[in-house]
């Protein structure tokens, strides 16, 4: 018995994987040793493991078909495309598509309308969740940080168009924010039809509805922290302050590192569907970025190479900005996605 | 297992019962500031659902006087009853319900069955499966190129599937159920293949009926996700018969603030009333608020458990 659960126990490890045969019961050890031969080849594992591949099967082409056949779509951003024609395009263009937008005033409007947005999004969004984090894992009744948690995450789960729908009410010159004005004597704001002010009705939604969700991996990542921690540096004589900067923040650095690397990556493709929702022509100046135009101009206005054009590009970065951060990071800190 | 990620984080309690230091003026200090603050922002956090409520149960003239804010003004129910009786609204809820369960059933299916196979250490091709998921995390075909596919390529124009199938699996609710997967106790599955049970039974009657926690919150995820969403039928479907209910939220919005409409539903661009929109809001989140309170307990221990380890 004590023999069986060792070979058992080498399989599951991972240390050899022709060893788990024998978990599967193809029996005592001495044949074990027969297999390690050629335990390397895709015919060993598929025999093994050919039930578990069949799991793998479905999600595979899933990916492939809704995922790769895209990526592989992005062909026509070289290509003349026809609507009704072939979906890979007619005939070569090579860079042309790319010089129409980047030789585009409007185009460099929007790019950066999507950088502006991006980046403050990415200065003040980012830090707001590690602070109310902070805030929160001070807190000492266990039942008022249950009441704040379950009170922030809420937005979260909301539908786009029902933030939308908020943000149209509560700015409304009938809306919360102007009678809180008019109560000061402010004249009553137009905001959705002031280009100005569109970044800060966005930036404040955005907060307002991602926040207190935004906590919930640093206060998992909180609770890895070992209490001894603080009591050496309590008896070190470090105060709250301190042990925060030198034990909670450090502690919680490889969370950081991570999102902070996820959202540098995703800034160019600040949210979407809510900037669609919440713009209108009178405010593109401000509120119109590379995918909403990308989507006017592909998906309304039909020329597809063009917008495909932009989107690729604007993927592009996203993904150099991904790999450069992440190499940054492992270098710097040494956390890193990969 | 599952247990207390909640209980785990009062390091604050647990400090300061072990040495019973007398806090310091300036810990009172900021204890009192936190929970002001605290409390201030939670206020601040509920008060639109609230202003939500009072519109819906207001007439319209009070709120265009800017009288509405905490409390209904000029009280009435005649604008559910306004909502509740079109058959549009009814058609397209009835819309989003389908297409939420239909849309989270393949996705929870094909997600739990690729994470629990790239979670096995011993699985040839392991990263290969891995890396061209994770990939797809960082780089995208882009709106057009999706736009094509499924028009052009596999002709989803006005059917459920443009709606159900291309956001079926979240790269990243696969690699919380991954690492949740990989956190399994090894013994409980080795022990049961050596009572012979396949692959198959190993998963189905050992490795799902104990990962409850996991598998109600991606569920939950998923079902969110499906409800709340509205761009795939903005995209993908012309028949409004066929709209779940947040395009007919969206048409009521996007006609009441008057934005210019290019999709072609420029009949739309009525003025809605603020309560008609709240009704109709309210109506929306309704299945939401409803299993929020009872499913958040597992949703927190749930992303907590596929995350601490990374």
């Amino acid at each position: 018995m004590a023999h069986q659960n060792e070979v058992v126990d080498l399989a599951t490890t991972g240390v050899s994987s022709g060893t788990s045969l024998a978990a599967a019961g193809a029996g005592p050890g001495h044949r074990v040793e027969q297999k390690l031969r050629n335990t390397n080849t895709w015919g060993t594992a598929l025999r093994r493991d050919w039930r578990l591949y069949t799991f793998v099967v479905v999600p595979i082409l899933f990916l492939l078909v809704f995922r790769y056949a895209p990526m592989f779509g992005n062909i026509i951003a070289f290509r003349k495309f026809r609507p009704g024609g072939s979906p890979l395009g007619e005939e070569w263009s090579g860079f042309h598509y790319f010089e129409m937008f980047l030789t585009n005033g409007q185009f460099w409007t929007v790019f950066w309308n999507t950088v502006i947005l991006g980046g403050l999004w990415l200065l003040i969004g980012f830090p707001l969740p590690i602070i109310l984090a902070l805030l929160l894992n001070e807190v000492r009744s266990r039942k008022f940080k249950r009441t704040v948690q379950t009170v922030t995450y809420l937005p979260h789960f909301l539908s786009i168009v029902i933030v939308a729908g908020i943000v149209f009410q509560l700015t409304n010159a009938d809306g919360t924010i102007n009678q809180i004005l008019h109560f000061f004597h402010v004249e009553p704001i137009t905001f959705m039809q002031k280009p100005e002010w569109f970044r800060s009705v966005y930036i404040v939604s955005e907060a307002w509805q991602t926040v207190g969700w935004g906590t919930i991996l640093y206060l998992a990542a909180l609770t890895t922290i070992d209490d001894q921690l603080y009591e050496a540096a309590r008896i070190d004589g470090a105060n709250r302050w301190k042990q925060t900067w030198h034990i909670t923040l450090p502690g919680i650095r490889p969370t950081i590192m991570v999102l902070l690397i996820l959202n540098i990556g995703s800034f160019m493709a600040v949210g979407f569907e809510k900037v669609y929702l919440l713009q209108n022509p009178t405010i593109y100046s401000t509120a119109d970025v590379i995918t909403t135009y990308l989507f006017r101009v592909g998906v309304n206005s039909g020329q597809y190479s063009y917008a495909t054009a932009i989107g690729l590009f604007e993927a592009v970065i996203g993904l150099v900005l991904v790999l450069s951060a992440n190499f940054t990071s492992r270098r710097l800190v040494g956390s890193s996605l990969w | 297992m599952v247990t207390d990620f909640d209980t785990a984080p009062d390091i604050a309690h647990v400090r300061s019962s072990l040495t019973q230091i007398k806090p310091t003026p300036g810990t009172v200090a900021f204890r009192v500031f936190n929970t002001i603050f605290l409390t201030l922002l939670s206020l601040v956090t509920i008060y639109p659902f609230v202003n939500l409520v009072a519109k819906a149960f207001s007439s319209d003239g009070e709120i265009a006087a800017g009288h509405v804010n905490l409390w209904p003004r000029g009280f009435t129910t005649t604008t559910f009853h306004f909502v509740l009786t079109d058959p549009m609204f009814w058609l397209n809820y009835r819309n989003t319900l389908v297409y939420t369960v239909l849309g989270t059933v393949i996705a929870m299916a094909i997600t739990t069955t690729f994470a629990y196979a790239i979670s096995r250490p011993n699985l040839r091709g392991r990263g290969f499966f891995v890396g061209i998921a994770v990939f797809t995390m960082f780089f995208g075909g882009g709106l057009i190129p999706n736009y094509i596919l499924v028009t052009q390529w596999l002709h989803m124009r006005n059917t459920i599937w443009a709606i159900v199938l291309p956001g079926a699996l979240s790269v990243f609710n696969l690699l919380v159920m991954k690492s949740f997967f990989e956190n399994f106790p090894t013994e409980l599955e080795e022990a049961a293949s050596l009572d012979g049970l396949s692959t198959y039974g190993v998963f189905f009657r050992v490795v799902m009926p104990l990962s409850k926690a996991v598998l109600a919150t991606m569920t939950l995820f998923y079902a969110v996700g499906a409800w709340n969403s509205w761009f795939g039928a903005f995209l993908y479907l012309d028949d409004k018969t066929k709209f779940p209910v947040m395009m007919y939220l969206r048409n009521l919005i996007a006609g009441a603030t008057g934005s210019v409409d290019i999709a072609g539903n420029a009949n739309d661009a009525v003025q809605i009333g603020q309560n008609i929109q709240s009704v109709t809001m309210l109506l929306t989140v309704l299945p939401i608020v409803c299993v929020y309170p009872f499913v958040q307990k597992y949703f927190v221990s749930g992303v907590m458990l596929g995350s601490v380890k990374g």
